[in-house]
């Protein structure tokens, strides 16, 4: 059974579509191995070798893949739920009310994006103070820490601009607030609260620019800031590695 | 930085630039940057036009809020759409501003403390909008009051008065 899939896989690989796609051999030595790294897209910003130490739990608690990992899920629930969500006064609403009553599924995929939402915060908050805590804002890593700590306002603006598209009490009051906070900054705050709501009071154009900001252009940055975030990693000789990452054993 | 990479400026090109000591690639670059700095200016600047919306579909700031005789003297009643309080005391009419000046909730009247309770942080007025207790930095504004000539009172939100200007029929 085996050896029939392996020589399967075989005459798969000799195919000239596979060629044409993987232009390599397999990878069996570590030139090969490189060059697969290298040659993928969706891998060649990641280091083609890690240390053994830096992937010892202790090391990160995996708190960036974490978070990734639940950007990557709040982004495939976030387009499943747009496909049943209108952002106008009052369909917002019916249809959350409709995602959570009446889709097959809608509520599981609902409270999955919204779950997500809230550990990603929590992730990204402790991925911060791990990092913070065993210095790995400094040199090289200067540069990657800033990245880090814009990539945790993008969590928290998309955190907020989320809030109010359920268009529900909780969301309209929690805006109100917030938007009231930002216009108690000197001289520019009435101007800034005017041109996120799109007018004076939390209606329909803060619905619907609360949208946009949540669906393409917050998601546009946090993808950028994050390919920055990981390439950088690598650059700057991977992560922090100290001589207690051994789990306790020096 | 480097200029490494450049082919050496033929002696010809040198001299013609000799008199006024800038070259022709410094010159066209700061041609184009400044062009294209004046461009992204002006972006900016639609831009910023564009996100400021022209029409409000947004409740009207001047509004009609009825006969007089529709409020009872010692009478404080809600209007939920404008989130104005008309007060009627035997001094005379008063419209006050049911947005708590903390952080932009809209307030409630409660009838039987006799005072103006907000839910979001617990900020507490009296009915002539002074304030009692909470995180509210200031008293609820009041709002000039008119007749229009059918005799309905007219309310101006853009207008805020004194406590003291009371609205007498």
């Amino acid at each position: 059974m085996a050896t029939s899939f392996q020589s399967a896989l075989q005459n798969l690989r000799e195919t000239k579509i596979w060629k044409s796609i993987f232009r390599r051999g397999p990878a069996n030595t570590n030139r090969t191995r490189s060059l697969a790294v290298f040659g993928n897209l969706f891998l060649h910003w990641l280091p083609v070798k890690v240390r053994e130490k830096s992937l010892r739990v202790r090391a990160s608690y995996y708190l960036g893949s974490i978070s990734f990992l639940l950007f990557i899920v709040l982004f495939v629930t976030g387009i499943l739920l747009m496909f049943y969500y209108h952002p106008a006064a009052p369909h917002a609403y019916r249809d959350m009310k409709d995602l959570e009553f009446v889709v097959s599924n809608g509520v599981f995929l609902r409270n999955l994006h919204r779950l997500a939402a809230h550990l990603m915060v929590f992730a990204v908050f402790w991925h911060m103070f791990h990092v913070f805590y065993r210095g790995g804002y400094k040199p090289p890593h200067e540069f990657n820490w800033v990245v880090g700590v814009i990539l945790l306002l993008v969590t928290l603006f998309l955190s907020y601009t989320g809030y109010l598209l359920p268009w529900d009490q909780l969301a309209f009051w929690a805006v109100t607030v917030g938007t009231n906070i930002i216009s108690a900054m000197p001289v520019v705050g009435n101007k800034i609260r005017f041109l996120l709501l799109g007018g004076n009071i939390v209606g329909e154009n803060a619905l619907l620019r609360f949208y946009v900001l949540h669906v393409v252009i917050l998601p546009l940055v946090a993808f950028l800031l994050i390919g920055i975030h990981f390439w950088r990693v690598q650059k700057d000789g991977g992560l922090t590695v100290k001589p207690k990452d051994n789990d306790g054993k020096e | 930085m480097s200029d490494a990479g450049n082919p050496p400026i033929p002696p010809a090109r040198r001299s013609a630039q000799a008199g006024d000591g800038i070259t022709r690639r410094d010159f066209l670059n700061e041609i184009t940057l400044g062009a294209l700095g004046i461009a992204g200016l002006g972006s900016v600047a639609v831009t910023y036009q564009y996100f400021s919306p022209n029409v409000l579909f947004e409740p009207s700031t001047t509004f009609r809020a009825g006969n007089p005789d529709l409020y009872p003297v010692h009478s404080v009643t809600f209007l939920q759409e404008q989130q104005v309080y008309i007060v009627r005391m035997p001094e005379g009419f008063y419209a006050v501003s049911a947005v708590c000046t903390h952080l932009g909730c809209v307030t409630q009247w409660k009838a039987d403390a006799e005072m103006i309770a907000c839910p979001c942080h617990g900020s507490k007025f009296k009915a002539d909008g002074t304030k009692i207790e909470g995180p509210a930095p200031r008293p609820l504004p009041h709002f000039a009051i008119s007749l229009t000539a059918d005799g309905e009172l007219l309310v101006d939100k853009l207008q805020s008065i004194k406590p003291a200007q009371v609205f007498k029929l």
